[in-house]
């Protein structure tokens, strides 16, 4: 089944970061996902977060205020 | 304390490099190697401090207790406590103020805590601790913490959610005192320990580069601005040195990192401590690229009531300093 993974942020470095390990990690572990980023500040905020970058997989928030190591991020989509 | 510190400059310099004792040269490189071990140290440590206080308190936890508790006028205190252990990015500070307003956290206590966790933070205690000695740095903290409380008491009486934007008054009318349903991190504090390692890492890496060349820069002032250079222009008499200092300070955006050393030679050099605090609150508590972020939220009235107040206590506490200091 294809994982929905959203990343939460306004486009600070922190977020820009955490894409890229997202990102990195899915394509060299060949995760079915699809990734979509959320800049958008009202529609990060219906997912009640107060510091981003946040990661949100399949709806649910896994990681929020920093950015993950990519084992972690494995762990988290397997 | 640093003694080895010392030692182990002593030993890169007149051994290693083998140059002499004495030698401007020689004597400049042993400063900065000394200064900056010694300054890197201190900073690991505090960040790490820091880091473990804030993997128990994490901000949702912070929202929730003020949200939950009557604390009698209290709240600004706490606020501006939590504000020092929280780390701040300017990024997160829309989503955290909406998280705060959504809470149903007063709008000054709201602001209590935006205005400390900038002025306050691990970087900065570090810093100031390697730089101008611990009493200075307890002096610092406990102003920088009393002013967000002042600031945050202050900017409440002023009534001022009209000023919000109109999606944030949709929000605060919906406020509720309801606790989030925060997944309780029950981790081990050995499982917490390599993400607050992690952040330590990364932080430190960040600002690295900065306080080396602050102190480089610094180290070159020293050598080259005479003793009491500043005297003439900055004295404490000067009635318009601090706000000037204040005001010159806002727009420019830096980390405490770079700006910190400087700061420290120009005051080993004759400008007032309380005139050269209140000149780095500007520069590390108020920044124009938090200013653009805040216009989501905020109508600009409200920021410039917002910065206006924090500029005014930031100068109060400038002349305070040059009083008692």
């Amino acid at each position: 089944m294809t994982k929905v993974i959203k990343i939460l942020g306004t486009g600070c470095p922190k977020c820009q970061s955490m894409t890229g390990v997202v990102k990195e990690v899915v394509s060299e572990n060949h995760i079915d996902a699809s990734i979509e980023k959320v800049e958008d500040i009202m529609e990060i905020m219906k997912f009640n977060v107060m510091s981003t970058p946040a990661l949100v997989v399949d709806g649910v928030i896994t990681i929020k205020g920093r950015v993950p190591s990519k084992d972690e991020v494995l762990a988290l989509l397997n | 304390m640093f003694d080895w510190v010392q030692n182990i400059a002593d030993w890169i310099v007149y051994d290693l490099l083998n140059l002499n004792k004495g030698q401007h040269l020689a004597e400049a490189l042993n400063f900065f190697i000394y200064d900056s071990a010694k300054i890197l140290i201190l900073l690991l440590v505090v960040i790490l401090l820091m880091g473990m206080v804030n993997s128990y308190f994490p901000i949702d936890k912070v929202k929730n207790y003020l949200s939950r508790n009557k604390l009698y006028g209290l709240e600004y205190l706490m606020a501006s406590l939590f504000g020092v252990v929280t780390p701040f990015c300017s990024c997160s500070s829309v989503p955290l103020f909406i998280g705060f307003v959504r809470g149903g956290i007063p709008l000054g206590v709201t602001f209590a805590f935006l205005i400390t966790s900038p002025l306050v933070n691990e970087v900065a205690i570090g810093l100031f601790v390697g730089l101008f000695g611990l009493k200075t740095t307890i002096i610092y903290v406990v102003s920088g913490v009393l002013l967000g409380t002042i600031s945050g008491v202050i900017l409440q009486k002023l009534k001022l959610e009209r000023f919000l934007t109109p999606w944030v008054k949709e929000v605060l009318a919906n406020a509720q005192r309801d606790q989030d349903l925060f997944e309780a991190e029950k981790q081990s504090f050995s499982q917490r320990l390599p993400v607050i390692w992690a952040e330590v890492v990364k932080i430190l890496k960040g600002i690295i580069p900065y306080v080396l060349i602050g102190i480089a820069v610094g180290g070159l002032m020293h050598g080259y601005i005479p003793e009491g250079f500043f005297e003439k222009y900055m004295d404490k008499d000067n009635l318009f040195a601090v706000p000037i200092a204040t005001i010159l300070a806002v727009p420019m955006y830096s980390n405490a990192s770079g700006i910190l050393p400087v700061v420290q030679v120009l005051v080993a050099k004759g400008i007032p401590l309380g005139t050269a605090i209140a000149f780095m609150m500007g520069v590390v508590g108020l920044s124009l690229p938090e200013a653009m972020l805040l216009k989501k939220v905020m109508a600009i009235k409200l920021i410039a009531i917002f910065f206006g107040v924090v500029t005014l206590c930031i100068i109060i506490s400038g002349y305070l300093f040059n009083i008692i200091l």
